[in-house]
């Protein structure tokens, strides 16, 4: 009788043996996002790898949702294009029921809750979203795999987070530096400022960490009636407006190193 | 334990059956309504029957890929004449390393879904970035039920003047380049299609491209021990799908003869 016999788990270790499918993987790179007075900057490397394997050298991961909202993806890539898929579809919706895009916020507080739904099973992805508020103000959202999230005026994610974070905690929020008698830290950072951080921070990166390299793509919104503050003037800038409500949005790409 | 006595076999209950005639599977059954296996779905798999790696490079004309004839059964080099480069309509070609019977599957998926567009007769036709974004979805949903087909797929192909060459697995991980490769083929083979490939998509003849496949595949007969002399070339150009007859690449192996081991054993 079946239910008298002790069925032995495995002839070797006597525990029993778990041979499970990992959904889960794990893409590298880095995103960036930093906000300004009237403007955010929003900024992610092209490679895509696993392990040691440089899959493609153009995958982006950062991407356009409206004419005042962009995304950024980090981690697994799979749920990563699955989520943006999903996150756009929702942001149609909303246009075709209200005849408007939605706002900042609203689209921030959309994506902890997408993000919560799958509490148990996570997207395995960093998202930091970035973009003009309703005031016109700049602003960067950022999130955890199962929607915690906050705004902020920094933020960096991905392989390289750990090299990144501290040096915009320290050129950004001007940690660790005393300011000369007379002249303190200025309140709002320019844009001119802010791309070189960018730019400077996804080289040192690359450098450094071999997750991270071969292109840079950042994206640029501006707010309603804000100046180009020289935009214009950058190398292979391109303009992604699609709206007239405004706010416009600029994409510049960057080689980086492709070792 | 079965407290019914009826269901015990023999010796049973003389009086109501004293010569064993009624047969144990024409008993009424009083046991549990479950065993061991019935809340036991088969979630997750490992492959069995498994074709190894396959290439592919844009080149001047189009697309070109290759996969050697053989499936593994674990190292034992089971079937040697399998297709594993699979025209989908008349644009596009499908590659696959990873579980054959998965991806026997799949292409019965395909062909369905080329049959039902078909039968729309609507002027439209399947290209290869629609197939590749309907197998993309396939294989995440499938990951997703953690239930996966055990693939490396690649699609490559040709439609309204446009290369598409792009890259869907088993966790539903997609990308494209101008050079792919699956399997040992990431390995081995990528490095020498990125050097050969990368900056001369539009020049490459179709002469250059077939030659640095066959390097290719030669390389990889050389170093990876689950593939095949054995292979077959497809391109996707302007004109339509091509799958050549397998071929064969010429290999030395004199140089085994004065290879006496390594490590401790030299001699």
């Amino acid at each position: 009788m079946p239910d008298m016999v002790t069925l032995p788990h495995s002839s070797l270790s006597g525990k029993p043996q778990q041979r499970q499918f990992n959904p889960y993987s794990e893409n590298g790179g880095t995103i960036l996002a930093i906000s300004g007075a009237d403007f955010s900057v929003i900024a992610g490397d092209t490679r895509q790898s696993e392990g040691y394997s440089i899959q493609t050298r153009y995958a982006p991961k950062v991407f356009r949702l409206t004419d005042n909202a962009v995304l950024a993806v980090n981690g697994f890539a799979a749920d990563g294009n699955m989520f943006v898929k999903q996150v756009r579809q929702r942001l149609e919706w909303y246009r075709h029921a209200h005849a408007k895009d939605m706002p900042l916020r609203a689209i921030a507080r959309l994506i902890q809750t997408m993000l919560y739904a799958r509490r148990f099973f996570p997207y395995y992805v960093y998202n930091i979203l970035g973009g003009i508020e309703e005031d016109g103000s700049g602003a960067v959202y950022s999130f955890d795999p199962v929607g915690s999230y906050e705004r902020e005026s920094c933020r960096a994610a991905g392989a390289a987070q750990s090299l990144v974070q501290p040096f915009l905690d320290n050129q950004i929020y001007f940690k660790n530096q005393v300011p000369r008698p007379g002249h303190p830290h200025p309140q709002h950072l320019s844009l001119e400022t802010v791309i070189q951080l960018v730019i400077d921070s996804f080289t040192s990166a690359t450098e450094r960490h071999i997750e991270v390299g071969d292109g840079l793509e950042m994206f640029v919104v501006l707010a309603k009636g804000s100046p180009l503050h020289g935009l214009e003037n950058f190398d292979g800038v391109q303009e992604m407006t699609v709206t007239n409500e405004g706010e416009r949005i600029f994409v510049v790409r960057r080689n980086l190193k492709r070792d | 334990m079965d407290h019914f006595p009826t269901n015990w076999g023999r010796p049973r209950n003389d009086a109501f059956d004293a010569y064993g005639t009624y047969p144990i599977s024409q008993r009424p059954y009083n046991g549990p309504t479950t065993d061991a296996f019935s809340d036991g779905i088969q979630h997750t798999q490992q492959p069995i029957v498994t074709g190894t790696s396959v290439l592919a490079i844009k080149y001047k004309d189009g697309i070109m890929m290759a996969a050697d004839n053989l499936a593994s059964y674990g190292s034992l080099a089971r079937f040697k004449d399998i297709q594993r480069l699979h025209p989908v309509g008349n644009n596009t070609v499908i590659g696959a390393g990873g579980d054959m019977s998965d991806f026997q599957y799949i292409q019965a998926l395909l062909d369905q879904l080329m049959i039902e567009e078909f039968t729309e007769q609507d002027g439209h036709s399947l290209g290869p970035s629609e197939i590749h974004e309907y197998l993309s979805h396939v294989m995440y949903s499938r990951r997703s039920k953690m239930d996966p087909l055990w693939n490396s797929l690649i699609v490559g192909g040709f439609k309204d003047e446009k290369r598409f060459l792009s890259y869907v697995d088993l966790l539903g991980t997609t990308y494209s380049a101008s050079t792919l490769a699956t399997g040992y083929g990431s390995y081995i083979a990528q490095p020498l299609l990125r050097k050969a490939v990368e900056g001369n998509e539009d020049v490459l003849t179709e002469d250059e491209a077939v030659k640095i496949l066959e390097q290719s595949m030669k390389v990889l007969f050389y170093r990876d021990a689950r593939s095949l002399n054995k292979y077959q070339i497809a391109k996707i150009t302007a004109d339509g799908v091509s799958v050549s007859e397998s071929r064969s690449v010429e290999t030395h192996w004199s140089f085994a003869e004065g290879i006496r081991g390594y490590g401790a054993q030299t001699q």
